[in-house]
């Protein structure tokens, strides 16, 4: 808990500078083109019609899809920028909408008031519509407020640090009070921020000096607060700490510590992690040296990355083909970490032995009677056609879920086939068969790390140092680690940091 | 000071104004007065630019008031509204002084002037920081008055004024309106449907019906030769309605 507390002004300085600066941007675009739009109603329509779509699209693909969209524009693609705009693009249609509605109800005796003592146009925008419509359009201020202080924790995946990384770590490393602390931070930041935003409002209602100033010292405040990493990077110029990434699963934040702990430990220089990246993201991060080395698998970087498919050769072949084809882009494999994680199709033990199943191709015969339950990205991979098509597979009902929740449901007997990763510490923890690839159809996935070109050119001694972590984890031991932190609830820090202190 | 000459309001196929001229003098009263649709409301209307005349030109001092930047025109005319559109966010004293600010007054001034008319209408100085919903229905009236004629405009026009109020309030606001008018001889343009306010308050009367003017005239150059049975039956009206009641009361006095 004490770990978890000590990084929350951080991150919480991060989830307001994000959301604020969101919020900010969503206000003074939003308002004028509500103006805009109640000045020429022909408008209105497409408008309000593209703010609304914009909303329909569920929040997290939102973000994500800014990652390849500002990759497209030549933009930095990772990190702030695409969570800032996804954000931003999500607050513009309570703002607009409420604009709209705010200007669009005044009373006409009013408006021909406005004209009748000899308002220009814009004399009756500013003295009297706005100052009528500033209640409505407040209230949608509020909205957008809440709604992106609770998007903004989806800011994690795209690599911005926000208070979803507590959310998105927790849940995968099954660290609930991880997940709590997250929760319970941004909900009352939502809280806070739309108290202030109130007192504003309720402070030009009722004429209150004191509430208004009220409501804008603390928006000045929390913008202060939001704006302090960023000035504090300005003003102390400190070197660019090393940043090692990680994907959104246990092993992946436990390499990652493993990797930050043995760059500090061997140069004495600070690093750290980010965390909860996703499997695109990630890699893109490290060509662009947004992050500085990061641990992925043989078989991903040959599918995902040099887009290559099927049929594999062999496991050093592939290797040195991956090692060849990074270079294109400015990657480097540094080492291997000595152990592979791959899928593995598992049973429970019981009932792989009352249907006499060792391998897949025996399983294969009873699959029209077997669920199968897998993690979100299976379905979507190279090898899942490749391992139907070699098998035969056809299973009666096919799950995605997340990984974490897996192994429950094969333990409640939900589904009875599940793609679990080879290093995986459940496996035997939960008494699981895993079941012969007798016919060769799953890819090596050999762990290795990789390195990016700043790292290579400014600080050769982190990546010697990084080097030297070849071989050093085997499959055994990568068990272990993630048993460590998915059973025993241990922090993946705590764990790298114990392996690290093993003389290698 | 104000003159139409053969002013048209066209509405699609509809003629809401049909080629009306007239001429109002310096500190006269016209009274428009017609039945509901007939026009008069947007020939008032006209005066200020407030709608646009489809054919035909308006003069206000002189000077034709197509040539003139609308708002400017407005700021010269008062006008005081059917439903008034008090601002609802300003106070009584705000309300009164918009225009003048609009003009770039000096603060002080315009604290005067509000003063000033708050006086001229009958208001306690005391309403000034109060909001328009805070006020009765003769008050706000009386904002409305004070705001028309805040930035000493000559002309004033006046769109239905006292519709709305009590008969008692009404005639209260219309010896008030009278007393005005000629304390700071006023030309008005008044529209109204009510023959006995247009008879009392109008030193002539203006018939609209249709969008056709029928008449203009004193009361009683109409009453005598009224040129349409329209005429003569608004006329009647009033007098058929004053003996009605006249006798009812004899009745039932024992």
């Amino acid at each position: 808990m004490n770990d978890l507390v000590a990084r929350l002004p951080e991150m919480l300085a991060a989830h307001i500078g994000l959301s604020l600066a969101a919020l900010a941007m969503g206000v003074v675009v939003a308002v004028p083109l509500g103006i805009l739009v109640t000045r020429i109603p022909r408008l209105e329509g497409p408008v309000v019609g593209a703010a609304s779509i914009l909303q329909t699209i569920p929040s997290l693909a939102l973000l994500a899809f800014m990652v390849p969209a500002l990759a497209a524009l030549g933009l930095n693609s990772i990190g702030v920028l695409p969570a800032l705009l996804g954000l931003f693009l999500y607050s513009l249609l309570p703002v607009l909408r409420n604009t709209v509605t705010g200007l669009s109800g005044l009373d006409p005796a009013v408006l021909e008031a406005a004209r009748g003592v000899g308002m220009t146009p814009r004399e009756s925008l500013f003295q009297v519509e706005l100052p009528l419509a500033m209640p409505v359009l407040i209230a949608g201020i509020r909205t957008a407020a809440t709604w992106t202080v609770g998007t903004a924790t989806l800011a994690t995946p795209v690599g911005a640090l926000s208070l979803g990384s507590y959310i998105f770590g927790g849940l995968q490393t099954r660290n609930y009070d991880a997940v709590l602390v997250g929760c319970v931070a941004s909900a009352a930041l939502a809280l806070v921020l739309d108290g202030l935003i109130r007192s504003i409002s309720a402070g030009l209602v009722r004429r209150s000096r004191r509430l208004t100033m009220l409501g804008v010292t603390g928006l000045l405040g929390l913008a202060a607060i939001g704006a302090t990493p960023a000035l504090h990077a300005l003003l102390t110029r400190e070197e660019a700490p090393i940043t090692i990434g990680a994907k959104t699963f246990s092993e992946s934040y436990i390499l990652a510590h493993v990797l930050a702990g043995q760059v500090t430990r061997a140069t004495g220089r600070k690093a750290r992690t980010l965390e909860s990246l996703g499997s695109m993201v990630i890699f893109d991060a490290l060509e662009r040296g947004d992050i500085d080395a990061y641990v992925d698998y043989s078989g991903t970087l040959w599918s995902m990355v040099l887009a290559r498919g099927e049929p594999r050769p062999d496991r050093a072949t592939l290797l040195a083909e991956v090692e060849r084809g990074l270079v294109a882009h400015g990657v480097q494999i540094v080492a291997a970490l000595g152990f592979e994680n791959t899928y593995v199709l598992a049973m429970r033990r019981e009932h792989a032995e009352r249907l006499s199943v060792r391998r897949v191709s025996e399983m294969a015969a009873h699959a029209s009677t077997l669920r199968f339950g897998c993690d979100v990205e299976l379905l979507q991979r190279p090898e899942w056609p490749v391992l139907t098509a070699t098998y035969g597979l056809r299973f009666a009902d096919l799950r995605s879920m997340d990984p974490s929740l897996m192994y429950d449901a094969i333990q409640a007997d939900q589904v009875d086939v599940i793609a679990a990763l080879s290093t995986d510490g459940r496996i035997a923890s939960f008494d699981l068969v895993a079941l012969e690839d007798d016919r060769g159809a799953i890819p090596p996935y050999d762990a290795v790390i990789l390195v990016g070109e700043r790292l290579r050119r400014e600080q050769p001694d982190a990546v010697e140092a990084l080097r030297n972590l070849a071989g050093r984890i085997d499959t055994a031991t990568m068990q272990e680690l993630n048993r460590r932190v998915d059973q025993d609830g241990q922090s993946p820090p705590t764990v790298a940091a114990s392996l690290l202190n093993r003389s290698p | 000071m104000i003159r139409l000459i053969d002013v048209s309001r066209r509405h699609g196929d509809h003629l809401a104004v049909d080629r009306v001229s007239l001429h109002v003098a310096a500190g006269e009263v016209l009274v428009l007065v017609g039945g509901s649709g007939s026009g008069k409301t947007t020939t008032c209307k006209m005066i200020n630019r407030l709608i646009e005349p489809s054919s035909g030109r308006i003069i206000v001092a002189g000077q034709d008031i197509a040539t003139l930047p609308a708002h400017g025109l407005r700021r010269r005319i008062g006008y005081v509204f059917q439903r008034l559109g008090l601002f609802p966010h300003m106070s009584v004293a705000q309300n009164i002084g918009v225009t003048p600010r609009l003009l770039g007054w000096s603060e002080t001034r315009v604290k005067d002037r509000v003063r000033e008319l708050l006086a001229l209408v009958e208001l306690d100085p005391e309403l000034a920081e109060s909001r328009p919903d805070a006020l009765s229905g003769g008050q706000a009236q009386r904002v409305a008055v004070a705001r028309a004629l805040a930035a000493e405009p000559p002309v004033l026009l006046m769109d239905e004024p006292f519709g709305a109020l009590d008969p008692l309030t009404r005639e209260r606001l219309q010896q008030a309106f009278d007393r005005i008018r000629r304390a700071l001889r006023l030309t008005v343009v008044l529209v109204t449907h009510d023959m006995g306010e247009a008879m009392m308050l109008g030193d002539r009367i203006a018939v609209i019906h249709a969008g056709r003017l029928l008449q203009v005239g004193t009361a009683k150059q109409l009453h005598d030769a009224p040129v349409e049975a329209t005429v003569e039956e608004l006329f009647a009206a009033p007098r058929r309605q004053a003996s009605l009641v006249a006798a009812m009361l004899d009745r039932e006095t024992p």
